[in-house]
Order: C-alpha cells, then sequence, then structure tokens
C-alpha cells in the first residue's frame, strides 16, 4: 500500500526555486533517509509534502483535510521548541492531540500510546521530570517521543539526531527501523551519511532543490555522487555487519 | 481538582466581602437580606443599585483580564504578554477620552462605553489589516505595538488640546481605572461581550497547548492556526474592549495572574485559561476591596492599585525566573 505519493512537487521562495519537480512514492514499512548537502530543500521539500509551505504539484499528503492529516503522518521540525516548563508525561501527551475529538479527555488507549512512546526513547523514569530543565539532546527525545506517540503509518522527522550521544544517535534510528518492520514508514533528514547508510532501507539525495538519486544506500552513494553531491571523499565496504561509510575528506 | 475548589473558594469569598464592604457601614445581615428580597428601603437600594453591579463587574472584568492574559502568553509563547499588546485597550481608551471631551459622554449616560467600544472594534480591525490574517506572531506584536502607539498619542492629543480643566481631569481620572459608580446597566453592557469572548477564548485551549510545541507542529497536528489567531484577536478584543468601555484601563492583572498560577497548573497553557479567570476575578475583587478600604474618602483609583501592586510582583517573578536560570 502507498503511503505518500509526491509527483512534480516544486517550491518557490521569494522566486527562488527552492524545491525542484521532486517525485516519489513511499510504500508501507520503509526507512527512508532525506540526505543532501545545507540549503539544498530537505526541510522545504518535508514541509511541503506536510501542506505546511504553498507548492505546486501534488502530496498526497497535504490532499488530506488538515484537521485528520495528524492522524496519517506526524512531524518532527528541526527547530526543538518547547515553550513551557511542562512535564515530559503531558509534553509526549501533546502528540495524541490529532487522536482527541474535540474537548474529550485523554483515554485509556492514549494512555498507553504515550507509555509506549516514552518506553521506546528510554525516557520512562523522567516522566514526571520537567522538560526545559533537560539537556538538549534529552529534549530531543522527548520530543522524538512527542512524534511516536502520534502513532501515525508515516513519521516524519528533520534532523532527529543531531545533537545527540552516539548510543542515543544509534538507538533512535534502530527505534525509527523498528516502526519500519512493523509496518510503518519513517522518513528521516539527516547528514550524518554513515547512519544514514547502515540504518536506512532507501536514500533520497536531494541537490539544489532536485531528487538527483533515490534507491538502496549501497547503490545511491557511489563515489561519483559523493563527489558531486557532497563534495567528499569517502571510505565504503560491505562488511559481516552490513554496508559501511565512513567519510575521509572534503575537496 | 483541588486548585478549581480553592479558586473558586476565593471567588466566592471575596465576591461575598465585596458585596459586604463599603462606606454605607450596612449589617452584614440586614444588606444580605436586603439584597435577596428587595424593596424600596435605602438598604435594598445600595445592595443592589451600588453594590452588586460592583462586585459584579469586578468579577466579569477580573476573569476576563486574567483569561485573555492567559490567551495571549499561550499564543505568543511569552510569559511577558499581556492582553493590552494587541492594542484594543488602548484603542478603547482613546474613544472613551473622546466621548468625555467632546461632551457626548456627558449628554448621553452611555456614549462613553459605546464610543470605547467603538473604539476597541477600530483598533482590532486595524491591527488586522495591519497584521493581515495570515501572518506570524511576530507581526501581530508589531501591528499592535503600532496601534497602541498611535491610540496614546491620539489620547495625549485630546488631553493636550482640551481647553477645558475639568474634561482634561475627568479624562485623567477616568484613565486610571475604576469600578465606582457603576450600574447594572455598566453589567449589562459588558456582560454579552464578556461571555462571547470568554467562550471563544476557552476553545481555543488545546490549541494553545499544541503550540507549546511551537507553529510547525502544532499545524502538523491539525491545528488551524489562522483561525485560533482570529479567534484569539476577536475573543481577546470582546473581553477587553468591553472591560476598558466599562471600567477604564486596570493594568497588570493580566500580566500578573497568569504568571502566578503557571506553576499551579502544571504549566500547560490550556488549563491556565480557566485558572487564570479565576484568579483574575480574586485579584480584581481583593483590589476593589482594599480601594474601599485603604482610603474611602480620597476615591484611590483601581487601575492605579493594581499597577502599585502588580509592579513589584512582576520585578519579584523576573528575580525569581533569573534564579532559576531559565
Amino acid at each position: 500500500m502507498t503511503l505518500l505519493s509526491v509527483e512534480n512537487l516544486s517550491v518557490s521562495l521569494r522566486g527562488t526555486r527552492v524545491v525542484d519537480s521532486v517525485s516519489f512514492d513511499v510504500a508501507q514499512g520503509e526507512m527512508i533517509g532525506l540526505i543532501g548537502p545545507n540549503g539544498a530543500g530537505k526541510t522545504t521539500l518535508m514541509r511541503a509534502i506536510l501542506g505546511l509551505v504553498p507548492f505546486d504539484g501534488f502530496s498526497s499528503l497535504a490532499a488530506i483535510a488538515p484537521t485528520v492529516r495528524g492522524k496519517h503522518a506526524a512531524w518532527m521540525p528541526q527547530a526543538r521548541e518547547i515553550a513551557w516548563p511542562v512535564d515530559i508525561k503531558t509534553l509526549v501527551a501533546l502528540g495524541r492531540i490529532p487522536h482527541l475529538t474535540s474537548r474529550a479527555a485523554l483515554t485509556g488507549q492514549d494512555a498507553a500510546a504515550v507509555q509506549k512512546a516514552l518506553a521506546h526513547m528510554g525516557l520512562t523514569e523522567f516522566a514526571d521530570r520537567t522538560a526545559t530543565q533537560l539537556s538538549g539532546g534529552e529534549q530531543a527525545r522527548v520530543l522524538i517521543a512527542r512524534a511516536l506517540a502520534q502513532e501515525t503509518p508515516l513519521l516524519m522527522t528533520d534532523e532527529p539526531v543531531a545533537g545527540l550521544d552516539p548510543s542515543h544517535q544509534i538507538s533512535t534510528m534502530t527505534c525509527f527501523a523498528g516502526l519500519a518492520q512493523a509496518g510503518s514508514s519513517v522518513i528521516v533528514s539527516l547528514h550524518d551519511l554513515g547512519l544514514a547508510a547502515r540504518h536506512c532501507t532507501r536514500l533520497l539525495v536531494v541537490h539544489d532543490g532536485r531528487l538527483v538519486a533515490d534507491g538502496a544506500p549501497q547503490s545511491v552513494l557511489t563515489a561519483n555522487l559523493l563527489r558531486d553531491v557532497f563534495g567528499i571523499t569517502a571510505w565504503t565496504a560491505n562488511t559481516g555487519d552490513g554496508f559501511v561509510l565512513q567519510p575521509l575528506a572534503a575537496l | 481538582m483541588r486548585l478549581v475548589l480553592c479558586l473558586g473558594a476565593g471567588v466566592a469569598v471575596l465576591f461575598l466581602a465585596s458585596l459586604l464592604v463599603g462606606p454605607a457601614g450596612l449589617a452584614a445581615g440586614d444588606s444580605m437580606v436586603a439584597l435577596w428580597q428587595g424593596g424600596e428601603g435605602p438598604v435594598a437600594m445600595v445592595m443592589r443599585e451600588i453594590r452588586l453591579p460592583r462586585a459584579l463587574l469586578a468579577l466579569m472584568i477580573g476573569a476576563s483580564l486574567g483569561v485573555a492574559g492567559a490567551a495571549m502568553q499561550g499564543y505568543l509563547r511569552n510569559p511577558l504578554a499581556d492582553p493590552g499588546l494587541i492594542g484594543v485597550s488602548g484603542s478603547a481608551a482613546f474613544g472613551a477620552v473622546l466621548s468625555i471631551q467632546t461632551g457626548v459622554a456627558g449628554a448621553f449616560a452611555f456614549a462613553l462605553p459605546a464610543f470605547a467600544l467603538g473604539g476597541a472594534l477600530i483598533g482590532v480591525f486595524a491591527v488586522l489589516a495591519l497584521a493581515g490574517p495570515r501572518g506570524s506572531s511576530l507581526t501581530l506584536i508589531l501591528a499592535g505595538i503600532a496601534i497602541s502607539a498611535l491610540a496614546g498619542a491620539l489620547t495625549s492629543l485630546v488631553l493636550n488640546l482640551s481647553p477645558n480643566p475639568f474634561a482634561a481631569n475627568e479624562i485623567v481620572f477616568w484613565m486610571m481605572g475604576s469600578l465606582a459608580d457603576r450600574s447594572m446597566v455598566h453589567v449589562g453592557i459588558a456582560l454579552p461581550l464578556i461571555a462571547v469572548g470568554c467562550v471563544m477564548l476557552a476553545n481555543i485551549a488545546r490549541g494553545l497547548d499544541a503550540l507549546t510545541l511551537g507553529e510547525d507542529a502544532a499545524a502538523a497536528m491539525g491545528i488551524n492556526l489562522h483561525r485560533l489567531r482570529l479567534t484569539l484577536i476577536f475573543g481577546t478584543a470582546a473581553v477587553v474592549g468591553a472591560s476598558t468601555a466599562v471600567a477604564g484601563a486596570i493594568g497588570f492583572v493580566g500580566l500578573v495572574v497568569p504568571h502566578i498560577l503557571r506553576p499551579l497548573v502544571g504549566a500547560r497553557p490550556g488549563a491556565l485559561l480557566w485558572a487564570s479567570a479565576f484568579g483574575g476575578a480574586i485579584m480584581l475583587l481583593a483590589a476593589d476591596i482594599a480601594v474601599r478600604m485603604i482610603l474611602p474618602e480620597r476615591d484611590l483609583k483601581l487601575g492605579v492599585l493594581t499597577a502599585l501592586v502588580g509592579a513589584p510582583l512582576f520585578l519579584h517573578l523576573i528575580y525569581r525566573t533569573r534564579r532559576e536560570g531559565l
């Protein structure tokens, strides 16, 4: 089943074409890494797909009525905003908003989703602490848990692992991969090509607003593409632990 | 739940106290009986025509300023936001001042609140026109400041050019804010607008909760930010415009009350709305009792007292926030 279909999607901001005729489909169970250099248009592409910026072309998600869109896709923006000193449980429970009928309180099902999301991110013991008093990395995990609590078929996150320690980078990517194995799909933008190569089932490479490559990590991350798009050389290998990539030098 | 009971009890006690305090020096038992039974006697007159409207207005306006302050802070995600920020109270005050200056207020008893409401209405549409229906919270602040500044300047201009020192005096006193000598007709003018405004503001509770995560995340969760913004502007304009129209400018309630109550509701902006409505009513009822007890002969103005109490309280809160390093 197709969870998301994007056709000829373009975005112009102040006369500049930031996203240029991007088309791709997302099926169930995909763990998609969205990679590209700074300013390539990754964030704008994701926001357009969600219907948060005006665009030309088609996105099946933006075509859904805004009020029910939150049941189909969860969005974790890059800006990690926690405006008020609420406790973590309350913050994660905000992810249940799309599922609540007007005025209704949280049900047992909602509470279970919150507990599950907290457990996924290893936050169960922190549940009563104040979110704004956590470190940046811990706040990122809380916000990921918030997106998980939304329990949507599609999860889109913008640089969720930036600023996390190695252990939590890996556990977050593994958690996303686990969601994909369970039948959801995840689109995650990231700059760490090593993590992208290792944990994603499919990579989309964006360069100057255009989708320049789309496929399995091994077929996408060629020496030519790394040179032309990222301006780097890298060491790659197929090891007993899977495909591995280590960037070496900037060109 | 305990907080609801505490705040509710506080409002009830102060409302009762407000009915029993006054220069007429009536016995508590007699006055309550007279209030209940009515009749032609002087006690019933004082209770029904003077004290009841005064207590009702303190309750309504306090709740209005509290809920509007909490809504504005929640929307802008800034604990320093104030319901006056969108320029409504400034333009309402200008309308009122104009009616005093031109003498219309003296000619028709209800010209003053009518002019003030007209000013508020013009102010809110000017802010909307400047900020645009789809702008961000920043454009709303800028538009609000522009309209407030313009309304303030025009008010000063009227005072400046006023040839009549009595009118100028009246304007200055009116702008300090007071609930003295108001009647049930004032309650009748303010109540519908305040009721509608409070219902509108109560409706954005969930949107304000979602905004804790920022505008992008809230929009992606299905919160219609354009509608939320319009509801906020019109709801605030209704309650603040009506309050200013009947009581003049009463500051600091909308700023301080949500700030004090925030920790007691776990900082949830939606829950803070109703808590601040209770808290605002408590603060204004208490302040209005205080102005009658501290200097009964000198007609201490309510707005002066709330500012005198509110400003140091606010300084203390700033100090505490700094110490916590937040």
